[in-house]
């Protein structure tokens, strides 16, 4: 199964961002392999509006079925809830720290976005 | 005749001279408040009757029973208001223009559109000016097509001045192209410098004839009028920065009334600006 966790950088130790719509980056991990990709969403950072959207449409299509972020606004999680995917919020300081976490089943799932648009 | 009174800087008057220009003028003017987001001709035009008609864009709906999920629209929107995954496509109203693209796309013929109000368009009577104002309903974004709704409201034929938003965006494009005039109003300070040189771009890029009144002149310094020099831009005219004006306005009055010696200058501006022999049957 293939995790998405948002990011400003390019490896494991790199800091979770609490963003999600405008986040620079998403690391893919596969649980399976231990192995993760990064996907740039830098085409978001200046977007006006939709950012959550295509954000979450980048997920999808990274076939992850599970999102660690700090936040998640109401139009993203209506797209990521669609397409099934699981979100998880979560103030780690780092992906590592978050992918422990969540391995360890100490992170909620989320039943709604925690955010409004555009926060 | 249709002059449009836009600015770069926000409060540097717009509104101001919109209303002062449509009442020296002593004929039956049209007054457009464009700056739906948050109108306020009408507040130095007490009186008169007020009509109130609603306006709606037209937004996507999907029959899931016809939708085959193919993405078209989701492909095809390039503001991420339909998003398509297999057989269930979300709209999201909010994110959406009203272009429409999304049905014409749509192979299965599975999406018609459906209004949404987006806001109101007022009409009073003040004296000769027939006022006419969008107000975007809150937490509506999209101001562009409630501007062209009420721009659509035009009567032909009678002198028209546009109220326009401040900026150099969308809203304001939407307001001032088909402008025969767009008079910018700027201030002399370098804020106004600043948002002058964008809004002179703006209106090049439109190809609008345009000139620019400096307001509360005499408050900053002269770069303004540097920068119109050097770019063989006309000012047409200058308001001095006095008290008595900003006194007046906070009481909702209009300068050619609270203070005549102003007077003079606005119905030279007017007949200047808005003169019978132009174009478009004005």
């Amino acid at each position: 199964m293939k995790i998405a966790i948002t990011t400003s950088g390019s490896d494991l130790g790199a800091p979770l961002d609490s963003r999600f719509g405008r986040s620079p980056k998403f690391l893919v991990y596969d649980l399976d392999n231990e192995k993760f990709e990064i996907i740039d969403n830098q085409q978001n950072l200046n977007a006006a509006q939709g950012a959550g959207i295509q954000s979450a449409e980048t997920v999808v299509r990274s076939g992850a079925k599970a999102l660690v972020s700090g936040h998640c606004g109401p139009k993203a999680f209506r797209v990521l809830a669609a397409a099934g995917i699981k979100v998880y919020t979560s103030d780690a300081p780092t992906i590592a720290a978050a992918l422990e976490l969540f391995q360890a089943g100490k992170l909620k799932e989320a039943v709604g976005a925690d955010v409004e648009g555009h926060w | 005749m249709i002059l449009a009174i836009a600015s770069g800087k926000g409060g540097t008057g717009k509104t101001t001279v919109a209303v002062n220009l449509a009442r020296v003028l002593e004929r039956p003017v049209q007054l457009l408040d464009c700056d739906v987001e948050e109108p306020n001709s009408h507040l130095f035009l007490p009186g008169g009757t007020i009509r109130e008609e609603a306006v709606s864009i037209p937004v996507p709906e999907v029959d899931e029973s016809l939708c085959d999920g193919c993405g078209e629209c989701g492909r095809f929107c390039a503001y991420h208001a339909i998003v398509s995954f297999r057989a269930k496509p979300l709209v999201f109203a909010d994110m959406c223009h009203g272009c429409g693209g999304c049905m014409l796309v749509c192979p299965k013929k599975s999406i018609r559109e459906i209004p949404k109000r987006i806001g109101t368009i007022e009409r009073k009577q003040a004296g000769k000016i027939t006022l006419v104002t969008g107000r975007l309903d809150v937490g509506q974004a999209m101001a562009p097509p409630l501007i062209r709704a009420v721009k659509e409201r035009l009567q032909p034929g009678m002198p028209a001045i546009l109220d326009a938003p401040p900026g150099t965006s969308c809203p304001v494009i939407a307001a001032i192209r088909g402008a025969d005039f767009v008079l910018l109003v700027t201030e002399p300070t370098p804020f106004g410098l600043h948002d002058l040189k964008l809004a002179v771009d703006m209106v090049k890029e439109l190809g609008l004839p345009f000139g620019v009144l400096v307001n509360r002149a005499g408050s900053g310094d002269d770069r303004v009028h540097a920068f119109c020099c050097e770019s063989s831009v006309p000012i047409l005219a200058e308001i001095a920065d006095d008290r008595r004006i900003a006194e007046a306005y906070s009481r909702g009055q209009l300068i050619v009334e609270a203070l005549p010696a102003y007077r003079d200058l606005f119905s030279k501006l007017a007949e200047m600006l808005l003169a019978d022999h132009s174009s478009k049957g004005g």
